[in-house]
This record gives structure tokens, C-alpha cells and sequence, in this order.
């Protein structure tokens, strides 16, 4: 199985370890997931206001690209996942702004695509009871809390991968990988996001929480999806006034490859100051 | 040649302010068979009534036009006096220029108006033309009612009917009557104990000699027509015999084996063989059929062995009974949203998180904790509890749109019943608006807030999670401006009232109308509250949507006053506006019978004289028809006709362009 894949600014340079470890855990699982051949930025914000058309033709222009290669597209990163799944339902819904986006980009893309995220595919095509077969290294006695931060849940009618006030698709994948998951009550709070530009305090306060809460429960290592999240709690961390426990942050893809057989050394477990190293050296993981 | 005369009201300034009634007068005079017109300042006056009969008389006039209001205001005031003058009333037809011309036209000059109020008017005189003389039909009326659901709406109607003379049946679906109300423990704004005043009523329905109780029982089918419902009713076994058993209790104390008690709602457990709580009417157990040991695997049969009368018996079956009726009312009630979609505010993941029911359970003296207030997880006293308002309620992304009316008033109880019973407690309440609109209910309120504490704040939770024992409620203080916290020992959620889950398949089983949210709907929400557009059939209680007792009981007298005035005569008599099957042209395709929305038109068998049948053709049932139409337009041979609405009028109407 082929999936149209985009993988976004921040996988193809910072987060490169992202989108290794997925395309290299689809392979093992049984999809192969295909870089479209030209995309740009998503946009990388949904424009909330109904008669600005501007920000949706960078996503538009995505989608448009993916047409042409299938009809489906997953993707990694929960700001293009959220981007790209609500330009497609304002472009397959809203035949005016579907119109204007249109005649812009001087295309006809008509919002048939079906955005998925690969945690989805994951889900809903492999199956988790599949992916338990398939791995080789089991994460016994790994308590991993899954941070969800806003992006990959909500709103819910437009997104709806989950119960977005209770979501449990990351615990039952972790669970599938044989990891202990942990539940912690601000694991779909906001991480602070793009006020790490300009207002680190409130970031270091709720990024903060959401580490505390999940360490709270008995997390020993944070699952996120959201590479702007990774940074803002792995920064909260590693900032020298924050008195937060120091608890690896990793892609869940991280774990996944790991489970799965991957050559931890190809797995980016080097960030967080070694600490996820670490960690999995405790665990005998690595 | 017809004698016909056009009366055109003026309705004050209503019509007259767009329509220039004389001269509508004046221009239908010229019409062939007009013999007579006036215009009038209201038509509808005593005066103006004299006029019109007088008129009548005095020029011999066989069909009259009233062009005025909506035939809905007036109708029946102008055909009553029609008649009165020696017509057919039939023979009067209203044209409604005031709803549908005079109001919605704003022509200074008057010509739109009164050009339009001269087409309708010409209009209907040339269907009146094609009137022929009907006479009411009147049918036969069995006079014993249905209460279909058991609670207080129910048991009021059926006492209602039955104290007024007349038989009544209540089907009850549970082992015991009283629904929602057995289970709470005391009643707003008078705080007087819910069973005190509940179990009264329900014993004397049990006593009265003109009430029959089929408890355990669904109704499955529904035939008839007002006046003559046949319907079947489901007795599902209980198990044990009802005419010797003596309630004495000897087998649901013996019985070894447990399940979850639905009256306690999952917070007790009741035996395999019980009843649904002490003061249940009739006090008969009934064997839970899904977990009796005896009846899944004979193994056990205890209750039998210590049954003194031997009532308990094994070999019983569900039974099928059907009855003839006049009316029905229908007061099936509601029940909670469930609350597992809520996943912010932990319901069914965090044990002390409970419904406004559950909690009603908790401080009811005869429920699991014998009236103490105490957490489900570890039995102990909460000393902080956070009442969470509209959980469900007038969210219409993730419940309902609606405001579920009660729970202002019953969260406000909960805080008082909770501070009387822990006097050290502290209770918050998060509500969006307080609405608090009956007699002595804001009082109530200020009441649970001045004198009983209980601390008010205006906001939504957002998220409620367990830590070290507690509950967490964070949550938003719109009044101050602020995010709060509280470390809770419980939570209370006023979750949504919602229909019974079933009752679209009960509404279809009647043949009336539901909503969106499957609350069933009324004739006329304001005018017609207790009537369905089926007649014969009434509504009482939260079926029809949220609402108090006191509306609850007012329904159930409501309805039993309209049985009691079918039942007033042994025939009723009902407007002759019902299709009509020409049995020479019908050539018996059944397009009616499958389009009629009423199941109205039956197959009629054609006998020669030995009684041989000779042919099959469409039969309309004049007490079931709704003069709807629909027939009409599905034959393909034109064979049906509405009376009062006949092709032929129709057509006149029309060809006057």
C-alpha cells in the first residue's frame, strides 16, 4: 500500500528524526508513504476569518499537488494535519471560497482528498492488533505519557480523529508496542505554541504544567506529535530557571521505530541533553 | 341558478387599511349567482352575526362567501350561524384576505390589496358553486382509555379518568408504577419528600376499581381510530403468578444472586428476583430472566422452595393481550443523557463523578446510603462538592440545543439537601444562567444561596481529572474575570433530560409526530398542548419535554379532561372532510392504501347476493381518514375525492384566472 505523504518544513529540516523513523516503521508495518513530488509550506496557520482566502491557498496549493498523486495524504505534523484537513473541508464545503482559492491559484481543486494522519493509517488500515504482531522489541516497563496539545484534536467536527476531550489513539498505539501508558489530565492542554517567539514565560508556565502533570502520574517519557510541542517542553526543560522534572520528550515515531527493530542510532534519541538516551539505557532498550 | 352571498369584513383597520372592502362588495355583486354582498367592520361581532344570518333569510341565499381572517379564528363562529339561519354549514366557505393579502401588503393606494381580495374572493365563489350539502359522521366510542408509562403524569391521568367514571388501563414497562419521581428523594421549592407524596397516588391507582395496572408491559401494536383503538400489549413474564402471590418478600431475601439495581442506577445492587424498591406498586417481584440461574441453566430455584403461596413459576411465558380503547394518552416520560460523551468532565472514568439522579439516590432515605450523603469511591463524606450545570444542556455541538428547564431548580435543591445533611460541606455550583421562572422558585434559589451557602459561579468547566484522592475542577469565573480550581470530593452533573431511547419506535407504533430530539409533538404547542394530530390519542409529561412535577400533573388532568369529554356521549361526531372512493371507476391498484399516511383505506370485499365475494375495492374509513389528500393524488383512475375538497371545486377555483 502507497501513501501520498507530505512532510512539511519542519520534518524535512529540524525534526528530520520525525520523518525517518515513520517512513522506516511504515515499511515494516506494510505501507509505503511517497513524498509528494513539489510542495511548499502548509501555511502553517488556518485563517480563522471567513472572507480571508489568502491563507488558504498555500495548503491549497498542497492539496492540489497530492490530487494528482492519489486520493489520500497523510502527514506527520500536527499543524499541517490541522492546516491541511481544514483548508480541504473549507474547499470541498464552501463552493464561494472554493471558487476564490481557484481562480487564484489557477487551479480546480474541488476538496475530494481525504487527509489522514498517519496515526490513522496506523489505526484504521494496519490495525493496532497488526502492529503488536509486527513488533520485534516490546517496550516493557516503558510508562509513557501521550501528549495530544491542541492541533491533532481540534475543533473536533473538523478534525474528529477522537474523543477530542478524551482521546486514547496514541495510548492504544503505546499499548500495542508493549509500554505502560500513562493517562495525565492536561495531556490535550496547549503547550504555549508560538509564543515561544515572543512571551517564553507563558510557554516555560504551560508547557511547564503539561510536563509536571504527566510526571505527576508516574510519566517517565513524554509521546508528543506536534514538533512545535517537542521544542516548547524539551525547551521548557533544558531553560535553566525552570524547576520541571526532566522527562524525555520524544515523536512517538521515536518508540515506534524502537519497538519495531530500528537501529536506535538512526532514531535521533541524542536530543534532550542525552536524557532519552538515558533513559532507554536503563530501560535495556538500547 | 345559485343564490350566494359575499360578506367582506373589515376587521377594523386590519383589512380595511389595504383593501377597499366596498368596492370588493360592489364588484362581486356584478358576479353571476351573487345575489347579496356587504361589507362590514367586524364580521365576527354580534352585530355583524345578526347581519349575516338576517341576510341569509332575507334573500333566500343557499351558499355564503365570508372573505375576513384565517379560517382557523373564524370558521366555526360563521358556519355555527350559517347553520343557524337554516344552511347547510357547509355551505359556507371563508376566504382568508387578512393573513395572506391585508397584512403582508403595504399599498398606500389600496389596489393590490383589494384586486387580490377581489381574485380570492372570486375564487371561492366559484368553488362554492360546486359545494354539495355534508352532514358531520359520527362514530361509536369506547369508553375505556390507555395510559401508556406509569410515572406521576401517567398515574395522574389514569386517577383522573377514573375518579370521572371512566375505565382505565396504565401500561407500565418496569415491575413497579412511578417512574422518575419514586426515585428522588425531595421536591422543589417545597421540599416535601418525593415517595410521601408520590406512593399515596400510586396505591390508590392500585385500589381503584375503575384502574387496571399491566406492569412489566409494552405496547406493540396500535390499531383503530379514535374512538375504536385496538391494541396489543406485551405482558412479559415476571415469573411469578400476581393473583396468589402475597409480596411477602420471602424469595428476594433468600435469593443468592445479584446485578446492578437500574432504580439506584448503578449505585446498589438489587437480587435477581425483586422489586424495583420497598414501596413498589404492585409489590410483586418479577425474576430477572437475563441472569436467573434457574431459567438459564436449572440450576437453583430457591425463591420456589420458600414461596409459601407457590407463586414462583418457571414455565412462564410472554403473553400477548389485546384490548379495545377510545382514547390513549401517552406520558412515557425521560431519562438522563447518558454522559460518556463528556469526556472533560470524567463521567464513567472517575467514580465520583455521579448524575443529579444518582446523586437524588444519595440523599433519598429509603437509597443505597439510607439518605447519608457519601462518595461512591471510598464511602466517605464529601466536604466540597462541585455542581456542574447544563452538562449536555443548550449545547448543541455535543448535546442538546435545549435548556433542560429542571436543573437550575433541582441543583439548587441538591445544594440545600446537601448543607442540611453536612453541615460543614461546602457546595459550588457552575451554571451559565440561573432560571428559576415558577411560583417560589427564585426564592428557592436565593434561598440555597443566602441561607444555605451554597457558593454560584457564573462559568463552564473545562476539565475534571482525579489527583491523590480528589477531584479537580478547573473551570472559568466569568463574573470576576478568573480561572479557578477547586480540589472537590465529589461532582454532580445536571445532565440533559432526553427521550426515552425508543420513543420514535413508539411514536411510529401510534401514528404521531416527533421532533428532532424524539420528543413527541403536540397539536398546537400553545393552544392544543395535550393533543396529537392523531386524534384520540394525548400527550402528558416529559414525553412531550423537559418539565417540572407540577407541569407534569397539570398534563396528566389536562388529558384526562379531554378523555373524559370524548367519553361524554356514546357517539362523537367529527367533520365529513374525508376522501371518498367513487366504487364505480376504482379498479383496485391499492396506490391509496399503500400512500395513506393513516392507514385509512382498507380492501373491501364485493359480495353478489349468495354472498360470494365478486370483487375487491378501496374502502375509506371515515373515523380514521384525516382529510388529508394524498389519496386522492396517488389514484391513477381519479376514483377518490375529498369531500369538501373535491376535484371539481378545486378545478372551478382555479379556471377563474
Amino acid at each position: 500500500m502507497k501513501i501520498p505523504y507530505y512532510p512539511g518544513c519542519t520534518l524535512n529540516t529540524v525534526a528530520k528524526d520525525f520523518d525517518t523513523s515513520a517512513k522506516e516503521s511504515a515499511r515494516a508495518v506494510g505501507f509505503e508513504m511517497e513524498d509528494l513530488e513539489q510542495w511548499n509550506c502548509c501555511g502553517a496557520s488556518f485563517p480563522l476569518t471567513p472572507d480571508n482566502i489568502m491563507g488558504l491557498t498555500a495548503p491549497a496549493k498542497v492539496l492540489s499537488e497530492a490530487k494528482k498523486a492519489g486520493d489520500r495524504l497523510t502527514t506527520l505534523c500536527s499543524v499541517c494535519y490541522n492546516v491541511l484537513k481544514r483548508t480541504n473541508k473549507v474547499l470541498h464545503d464552501d463552493k464561494a471560497r472554493r471558487k476564490s482559492v481557484n481562480e487564484f491559484m489557477e487551479d480546480d481543486y474541488d476538496g475530494s482528498l481525504d487527509v489522514v494522519h498517519y496515526l490513522e493509517v496506523l489505526r484504521d488500515d494496519i490495525g493496532f492488533e497488526k502492529l503488536k504482531e509486527t513488533v520485534t522489541k516490546p517496550l516493557e516497563g516503558v510508562k509513557a505519557g501521550a501528549y495530544y496539545g491542541c492541533m491533532l484534536l481540534r475543533p473536533f467536527d473538523d478534525i474528529g480523529i477522537d474523543n477530542a476531550e478524551a482521546p486514547t489513539v496514541m495510548e492504544d498505539m503505546l499499548k500495542a508496542l508493549g509500554a505502560t501508558p500513562v493517562d495525565f489530565p492536561d495531556k490535550i492542554e496547549c503547550c504555549g505554541a508560538h509564543l515561544a517567539m515572543n512571551n517564553k514565560e507563558v510557554v516555560q508556565r504551560l508547557s511547564g504544567n503539561v510536563i509536571a502533570s504527566a510526571a505527576n502520574e508516574g510519566a517517565e517519557i513524554i509521546v508528543t506529535t506536534c514538533p512545535l510541542c517537542q521544542y516548547n517542553l524539551e525547551g521548557t526543560q533544558e531553560s535553566a530557571n525552570a524547576d520541571t522534572p526532566n522527562v524525555p520528550i520524544v515523536y512517538f515515531t521515536q518508540l515506534l521505530g524502537l519497538a519495531l527493530g530500528q537501529d536506535a542510532a538512526n532514531l535521533g534519541f541524542d536530543n534532550n541533553g542525552g536524557a532519552t538516551e538515558k533513559f532507554l539505557k536503563k530501560k535495556g532498550l538500547i | 341558478m345559485p343564490r350566494i352571498g359575499v360578506f367582506v369584513c373589515q376587521c377594523g383597520n386590519n383589512i380595511e387599511a389595504t383593501v377597499d372592502t366596498q368596492k370588493v362588495a360592489d364588484e362581486t355583486k356584478k358576479l353571476p349567482g351573487v345575489v347579496h354582498t356587504e361589507s362590514y367592520k367586524f364580521m365576527c361581532s354580534s352585530p355583524g352575526q345578526d347581519s349575516f344570518k338576517k341576510a341569509i333569510k332575507d334573500n333566500k341565499l343557499d351558499g355564503v362567501v365570508v372573505s375576513a381572517c384565517s379560517p382557523h379564528m373564524h370558521e366555526k363562529t360563521f358556519r355555527r350561524a350559517a347553520e343557524a339561519a337554516g344552511l347547510n354549514q357547509f355551505q359556507c366557505e371563508i376566504t382568508n384576505v387578512r393573513e395572506q393579502c391585508s397584512w403582508v401588503h403595504h399599498d398606500e393606494t389600496r389596489k393590490i390589496g383589494t384586486d387580490k381580495t377581489m381574485d380570492l374572493t372570486r375564487m371561492t365563489i366559484q368553488r362554492l358553486k360546486k359545494n354539495r350539502d355534508l352532514t358531520k359522521i359520527t362514530i361509536p366510542v369506547t369508553k375505556r382509555a390507555l395510559v401508556i408509562g406509569g410515572g406521576i403524569a401517567g398515574i395522574q391521568a389514569a386517577l383522573d379518568i377514573a375518579d370521572g367514571g371512566q375505565e382505565v388501563v396504565i401500561v407500565e414497562k418496569e415491575p413497579s408504577i412511578g417512574g422518575n419521581m419514586a426515585r428522588l428523594s425531595e421536591t422543589f421549592p417545597t421540599m416535601d419528600c418525593s415517595q410521601c407524596i408520590l406512593t399515596p397516588k400510586m396505591v390508590e391507582a392500585e385500589l381503584h376499581d375503575k384502574i387496571s395496572l399491566y406492569t412489566y408491559s409494552e405496547v406493540e401494536k396500535v390499531d383503530g381510530y379514535i374512538g375504536n383503538f385496538s391494541v396489543t400489549i406485551k405482558k412479559k413474564a415476571k415469573f411469578v403468578d400476581e393473583s396468589t402471590c402475597t409480596g411477602c418478600g420471602e424469595c428476594w431475601e433468600k435469593c443468592p444472586f445479584k446485578a446492578d439495581s437500574e432504580f439506584e442506577l448503578g449505585l446498589s445492587k438489587r437480587k435477581v428476583i425483586y422489586t424495583p424498591f420497598p414501596q413498589a406498586v404492585p409489590n410483586i417481584p418479577v425474576i430477572d430472566k437475563t441472569r436467573c440461574p434457574k431459567i438459564l441453566k436449572d440450576k437453583c430455584g430457591l425463591c420456589a422452595k420458600v414461596c409459601g403461596p407457590q407463586s414462583i413459576d418457571f414455565t412462564q411465558e410472554d403473553q400477548l393481550v389485546t384490548e379495545e380503547f377510545g382514547a390513549i394518552v401517552v406520558a412515557t416520560g425521560y431519562e438522563l443523557m447518558p454522559n460518556k460523551d463528556f469526556g472533560e468532565y470524567g463521567y464513567g472514568k472517575i467514580t465520583d463523578v455521579i448524575s443529579g439522579m444518582q446523586f437524588e439516590r444519595l440523599a433519598s432515605a429509603s437509597g443505597p446510603t439510607g439518605g447519608a450523603i457519601r462518595r461512591p469511591s471510598d464511602n466517605t463524606e464529601p466536604k466540597n462538592v462541585v455542581f456542574i450545570q447544563c452538562a449536555g444542556s443548550r449545547d448543541e455541538k455535543r448535546g442538546v440545543s435545549y435548556c433542560s428547564k429542571i436543573c437550575c431548580m433541582y441543583t439548587a435543591k441538591h445544594t440545600m439537601l446537601y448543607r442540611h445533611k453536612v453541615h460543614d460541606g461546602q457546595a459550588y455550583v457552575f451554571y451559565m444562567d440561573i432560571r428559576s421562572g415558577g411560583k417560589r422558585y427564585e426564592e428557592f434559589v436565593r434561598g440555597a444561596i443566602e441561607h444555605d451557602g451554597a457558593m454560584y459561579l457564573r462559568g463552564r468547566v473545562s476539565r475534571v481529572y482525579e489527583k491523590d484522592g480528589k477531584v479537580i475542577i478547573q473551570g472559568a469565573d466569568t463574573l470576576s474575570g478568573s480561572q479557578v480550581e477547586i480540589e472537590a470530593d465529589m461532582v454532580v452533573l445536571a445532565t440533559a433530560l432526553v427521550s426515552r431511547p425508543g420513543a420514535d419506535t413508539v411514536a411510529q407504533t401510534l401514528g404521531i409526530g416527533y421532533d428532532k430530539y424524539k420528543f413527541y409533538n403536540e397539536y398546537h404547542p400553545k393552544l392544543k398542548p395535550v393533543e396529537t394530530v392523531t386524534a384520540g390519542i394525548f400527550l402528558a409529561g416529559t414525553c412531550v419535554g423537559p418539565m417540572d412535577i407540577p407541569e407534569s400533573v397539570s398534563q396528566g388532568s389536562a388529558t384526562a379532561s379531554k378523555v373524559l369529554a370524548l367519553f361524554s356521549s356514546d357517539k362523537m361526531a367529527r367533520e365529513p372532510i374525508t376522501a371518498e372512493v367513487n366504487k364505480q371507476t376504482c379498479n383496485a391498484c391499492w396506490d391509496c392504501v399503500t400512500s395513506c399516511p393513516y392507514v385509512a383505506i382498507e380492501k373491501e370485499e364485493i359480495k353478489d347476493r349468495k354472498g360470494n365475494v365478486v370483487n375487491m375495492l378501496a374502502h375509506v374509513n371515515d373515523g380514521l381518514c384525516q382529510g388529508c389528500g394524498v389519496c386522492v393524488c396517488a389514484c391513477r383512475s381519479k376514483a377518490i375525492d375529498l369531500n369538501g375538497y373535491t376535484d371539481e371545486q378545486v378545478y372551478a377555483a382555479i379556471a377563474t384566472f
